[in-house]
């Protein structure tokens, strides 16, 4: 009995991925108007047998499309939390500053950071650099507001250790301070993570920089709605992949009290 | 004079309900001298924690001085380790992470060898060979305070603070970590400033006892010394004459305190 529901999971899983192809054919087959999952399986087919070749500037192969976006992600993620680790870290250990910075960050983490494209764009006169910053911008609050939450919140003894030890800042800050916030900072990465991931698509579509939401909105153009299909898939599963580095890096950070 | 003077030290602190002025303790004096096991003994509430880590550095006074060795103190430092009562320990750090932690920060010109060789005496000292690679979460209580006690130890300070460190260990257990750190403070000549609210272990353990008065505007109002002779073993304590005598002295002060705060209540 437990090993029959060990794996009911499994077969619902599949169980519902067959019963949404059959409906999605059925749909398809009767409107005439959306691909379906036959006319998408043969375009993934034609993407996947070759995902790596390069036919000039509007015809690449997923992969490489994939690894234009992931660079464009990693160089905004990274430098956006390195800037909102470090202040995070100054707000959380100054809660008069946190107090003051607070209504701030609230105004600017609830605004999309496609909304900050047009003024970007005018400001720094290059798309690509503008791509980036979007990512930037997408990638900010969310881990600067986690991290100070979790700076904020160390243990007071964790830190009185540290000054009886009179360590130097910059020891404390990797010794104590971001090890004993790190959970709650990776935390916020993750969200950070998912917002830039979501905010690239509509960056590089609008902007016209290489990569998915470029590939994506070309095919648009191409009408070529099959691949517009696949592309939303490969979005989907990269998306998910990214998720489960973080949850692994949260995993190694945890610890128990 | 001793070795570390506290002179008319008072603490007041706004509290956050009332926003009204609350005196902790008021004008307390006491002197430390080299070598010796003082401990502070009072009722929980009475401010003997804070005392205490006034003389640490990480609290500050509102009146009043701390000298310690003639120089006054103004905030933490490496001569006065603190021995926590929840043991403080980095719970991301292994048994010897959280030791090397101190001694790389005592001494950050030595090499790593030489780190390494002085966390493993420390451990060695308190018994936790074999540990060295455990996080403080997968220790029992007893074992997380011998890593203090250790970490304590292990920068080889003026002297040593003990904020109440057998209050979370179990009956059993407190009794061979206190016979240890006896035999750790006689070993390198330490000198000791507890504070506790046992009466057994204030006795088995100082060569002076004080005695708080519980706060508001809390006072230090006696002083007993244990002249019972050492090597002290809890055995043999209880059969000394002078035990029980020291012992009623402190549970009437104790009992007597308590009581004029019922009645005070009643009133």
């Amino acid at each position: 009995m437990t090993k029959i529901n060990e794996h009911a999971w499994m077969v619902l899983c599949l169980v519902f991925l067959l019963g949404f192809l059959f409906f999605w054919h059925l749909f398809t087959a009767s409107t005439d108007t959306l691909p379906g999952p036959i006319a998408v399986g043969k375009a993934s087919w034609f993407f996947l047998s070759d995902p790596l070749y390069d036919n000039g500037p509007n015809d690449k192969g997923m992969a490489i499309l994939a690894l234009y976006s992931l660079f464009r992600l990693l160089v905004g993620f990274v430098s956006a939390t390195v800037v909102a680790v470090f202040l995070g870290v100054l707000l959380g250990l100054n809660k008069v500053l946190f107090k003051a910075m607070n209504p701030y960050i609230q105004v600017l983490r609830a605004i999309s950071p496609i909304a900050w494209m047009p003024l970007l764009l005018y400001t720094v006169q290059d798309s690509g650099i503008t791509a980036l910053l979007v990512i930037f911008m997408a990638s900010l609050w969310p881990t600067l507001a986690s991290t100070a939450f979790g700076v904020n919140n160390i243990k007071k003894d964790y830190l009185s250790v540290a000054n009886i030890l009179q360590m130097s800042p910059v020891t404390k800050l990797f010794k104590v301070i971001l090890p004993a916030a790190g959970p709650t900072i990776v935390a916020g990465m993750k969200i950070s993570m998912g917002s830039a991931w979501v905010a690239l698509v509509p960056a590089e579509a609008l902007l016209g920089s290489l990569g998915l939401g470029y590939f994506i909105w070309n095919e648009w153009n191409n009408l070529s709605l099959p691949n517009v299909m696949f592309a939303i898939l490969v979005i989907g599963v990269v998306g998910v992949v990214i998720d489960m580095i973080f949850t692994r890096l949260a995993d190694r950070l945890a610890f128990v009290e | 004079m001793g070795m570390l003077e506290v002179q008319k030290v008072t603490k007041n602190f706004l509290a956050q309900d009332t926003q009204q002025e609350f005196c902790v303790f008021k004008n307390v004096s006491l002197e430390v001298r080299e070598g010796e096991y003082l401990s502070v003994l009072g009722h929980s509430g009475c401010g003997k924690s804070t005392l205490l880590n006034i003389i640490a550095g990480i609290d500050s006074q509102s009146d009043g001085y701390v000298f310690l060795d003639e120089r006054e103190v103004s905030g933490p430092g490496l001569d006065r380790m603190v021995v926590f009562q929840n043991f403080a320990l980095m719970p991301w750090m292994t048994v010897f992470g959280n030791i090397r932690l101190a001694v790389k920060a005592a001494h950050p010109e030595w090499e790593r060898k030489k780190v390494a060789e002085c966390v493993q005496r420390y451990i060695d000292m308190v018994g936790l060979s074999g540990a060295e690679n455990k996080r403080p979460v997968t220790l029992s209580g007893g074992m997380r305070q011998r890593v203090g006690i250790a970490r304590a130890f292990a920068v080889n300070p003026r002297m040593l603070l003990l904020d109440e460190p057998f209050a979370q260990i179990d009956a059993l257990t407190r009794g061979v970590i206190q016979e240890e750190l006896v035999r750790m403070w006689q070993e390198t000549g330490i000198t000791i400033f507890m504070v506790t609210h046992d009466v057994d272990e204030a006795i088995y353990l100082s060569d002076r006892i004080l005695l708080m008065s519980p706060g508001p505007e809390a006072k230090i109002m006696d002083e007993i010394v244990i002249d019972i002779p050492r090597p002290r073993t809890r055995e043999t304590i209880i059969e000394h004459p002078g035990y029980y005598d020291i012992r009623n002295r402190i549970i009437r002060f104790l009992s007597r305190k308590k009581k004029d705060e019922l009645t005070k209540k009643a009133a």
